[in-house]
């Protein structure tokens, strides 16, 4: 039998009915002369626990109301974890909320999380902030788990070898009153990246890297193991925002191997086991990693050590150069993507051939579930110390979590923030999806440190550039976007 | 079975941000939300959306990728406010899909060719009838002899037919589920 990947081995340990059970079910009953149909699971779907439900405002109440009027329970409250952060305000908590909408939605998350028993890090709660900051941050993501929320960049938590994926409203009320999800196992993919990444080069850039060679479309279907030398060397926090990335590709899942590095970043964390629990997981969790003989579906090896910083100029993140290049001129993309390039560049309003270093932005948001860590503050903080921003640019901070503000305000990060002209916000999704009133103007052009640069994403008409932390804090005090690695030699 | 005029909506890659805008996610409802489907391309005058003779369409053509990023079903609302029912394209982002089933709409898979013929077909006729057959699994023109199969999951098929609720259909497993928990090593987290 040949060797199991680490997805395989998570998967397996989660089947709670498989189809073949299911089949011989059917069969039973058929000869019994009792069923004729294709009984409750049918052929391809596996019935699969899931370890940890996040919820939040904005995808769980509608899933709620279902509960209540199908008069079902939710099944475990106690694997169960509610925060409010798509839809707050990152300024003036203490004020009533101008938006009756999103109080509402606030208050309906509180309402609900009392009624059904939901523990939630509230907005004054200084654990509160993304979903998928606090996950980590608290310890309840660990190796080996199952873990869904009603969020795309759920993939996050895939950096601890845990498989972890975005689900749709009616699927949140699916795991309330089950506990479990039927789902078609997708494929494997295996992303190596080899070698070693250059000075100043990060793990934003490793993964638009990824995602300009495999493309929007690349992972659909398949769940994305990121392995090799360069994925070994990177940080928590880096491996976070190379998985949270994963569905920028198309994919179900990221994931990667956990290692001494988790172990070290999850030791002591509240919801960490510890005394013997601590040796027990740990040698569940050293049994995790893909076996040497294993196989993938399909296999991409990117060299690491050739990746540049990349900032994107279009309005999908697969639509990106290097911080040393340019827009590429319409006879250089395939044919069948040169309408599609044109009608980004029209909303970007950008000409092709432009130099990335000549295009100058408004606007600079650092933050969200993909760079709204500690790590990344130090490393933006590193760049704008002592300097400022430039003239006629905006810059802000919204820190993934209350705990990381805290941090960062402990370690006198809030403060270089502050002296450089940058704003310092509460912790929330914030402008990385523009819900909450922290949107870009109309034609406003942004630096952004978030995951997606649609067309309207940050606001109405706005144009969002997607960088490293570092490269967003360059751009602040450049006023366009420039090398970062320059900056700090 | 849907059949209905069909929408051309021949872009790749169309995001849920653009089928509903997130400012419009604060509702604790699953309806009321076609109005604002497609905001800021409806915004154009020559959008497709926007020609009267595809008002009443029940069908929307797509190209790849259509649904991808946010995990937000409001997308699938927003499309069900507008009076979709079924959706063709050449693939679909995945949660997009799930959702889409969740909710009863079918995304059906047709080959790039297949896809432009009734891109051009919907856009040069848009009068013309389609009819999607689940029970056959079979996408036609009404009309003409243009026939094409198409692929969906044997389960979510059945399901769709008789119109199963997932729910229900899991919590039969109780007991599987509860012989599943007292396996759990106990040091795994819990939230309270």
């Amino acid at each position: 039998m040949s060797g199991r990947t680490l997805f395989d081995k998570i998967w397996d340990s989660h089947v709670v009915r498989s189809p073949t059970q299911e089949a011989a079910r059917v069969d039973a009953l058929s000869e019994a002369g009792m069923i004729d149909d294709q009984g409750l699971l049918g052929e391809r779907q596996e019935m699969l626990y899931i370890d940890l439900h996040l919820i939040h405002e904005v995808t769980s109440p509608q899933a709620f109301e279902g509960l209540r009027q199908a008069g079902r329970k939710l099944r475990r409250p106690d694997l169960t974890l509610a925060t409010v952060d798509h839809n707050v305000p990152t300024i003036d908590r203490e004020l009533p909320n101008p938006d009756p909408l999103s109080a509402t939605q606030i208050e309906v998350m509180r309402g609900n999380a009392k009624e059904f028993g939901v523990t939630l890090f509230d907005i004054f709660d200084p654990r509160q902030g993304i979903v998928h900051i606090i996950g980590p941050e608290q310890g309840f993501t660990q190796p080996g788990m199952t873990i869904v929320c009603g969020d795309s960049h759920t993939s996050t938590h895939g950096a601890f070898g845990s498989l972890a994926f975005g689900i749709g409203t009616s699927e949140v009320e699916h795991v309330m009153a089950t506990q479990t999800l039927r789902q078609s196992k997708p494929r494997s993919m295996s992303v190596e990246v080899t070698g070693e990444l250059g000075p100043g080069i990060t793990a934003k850039d490793v993964i638009l890297a990824i995602i300009n060679k495999i493309g929007v479309r690349g992972g659909i279907g398949h769940v994305i193991e990121y392995r090799g030398e360069v994925i070994e060397n990177l940080s928590m926090e880096g491996r976070m925002t190379v998985c949270n990335m994963s569905i920028e590709a198309g994919a179900r899942a990221g994931l990667v191997a956990p290692d001494e590095t988790t172990f070290l970043y999850m030791k002591g964390r509240p919801q960490v086991p510890s005394g013997d629990d601590w040796e027990k997981a740990l040698e569940a969790w050293q049994q995790l990693p893909t076996d040497p003989d294993a196989g993938f579906d399909r296999e991409i090896v990117i060299d690491g050590s050739g990746i540049l910083p990349f900032v994107t100029w279009g309005t999908n993140p697969a639509q990106s150069a290097t911080v040393d290049g340019k827009i590429p001129e319409l006879d250089e993309v395939p044919t069948d993507q040169r309408e599609a390039t044109e009608r980004a560049l029209t909303y970007m309003d950008l000409e092709p051939g432009t130099l990335i270093r000549d295009i100058s932005i408004d606007r600079v948001f650092l933050g969200s579930c993909t760079n709204g860590r500690i790590e990344d503050l130090r490393a933006a903080a590193e760049v704008v110390k002592g300097e400022h921003v430039a003239d006629g640019v905006t810059a802000m901070v919204v820190p993934g979590s209350g705990l990381v503000k805290m941090q960062a305000e402990n370690e006198g990060l809030a403060n270089v923030f502050r002296d450089a002209g940058f704003e310092w916000r509460d912790a929330g999704c914030s402008m990385c999806l523009g819900m909450n009133p922290d949107i870009l103007s109309p034609g406003e052009r942004s630096a952004s440190t978030s995951n997606r640069n649609f067309e309207g994403r940050q606001g109405p008409g706005g144009r969002t550039h997607l960088v490293s932390p570092e490269m967003a804090a360059a751009a602040a005090i450049s006023g366009h976007f420039t090398d970062v690695r320059k900056l700090l030699s | 079975m849907v059949q209905g005029k069909a929408i051309p909506l021949d872009r790749a890659n169309v995001d849920t941000d653009q089928i509903i805008p997130a400012k419009h996610l604060k509702r604790i409802e699953k309806t009321g939300y076609g109005e604002y489907a497609f905001e800021a391309w409806r915004k154009d005058p020559d959008f497709v959306l926007n020609r009267p003779h595809h008002d009443d369409a029940t069908i929307m053509l797509t190209r790849e990728n259509f649904g991808s990023g946010s995990s937000r079903e409001h997308a699938v609302w927003a499309l069900d406010g507008l009076g979709i029912e079924a959706l063709i394209g050449v693939d679909f982002a995945d949660i997009f899909k799930s959702n889409c089933f969740q909710g009863g709409m079918l995304t059906i898979e047709l080959s790039v060719v297949d896809v432009d013929y009734l891109m051009a077909l919907a856009s040069d006729t848009p009068h013309t009838e389609i009819l999607v057959d689940l029970a056959d699994q079979t996408v036609s023109v009404v009309g003409e002899s243009w026939q094409r199969n198409f692929d969906i999951d044997p389960f979510r098929k059945y399901r769709l037919m008789r119109g199963l609720d997932d729910i229900s259909m899991t919590l039969e497993y109780h007991t599987d589920i509860e012989t599943y928990e007292g396996s759990r090593p106990d040091w795994m987290p819990v939230t309270v």
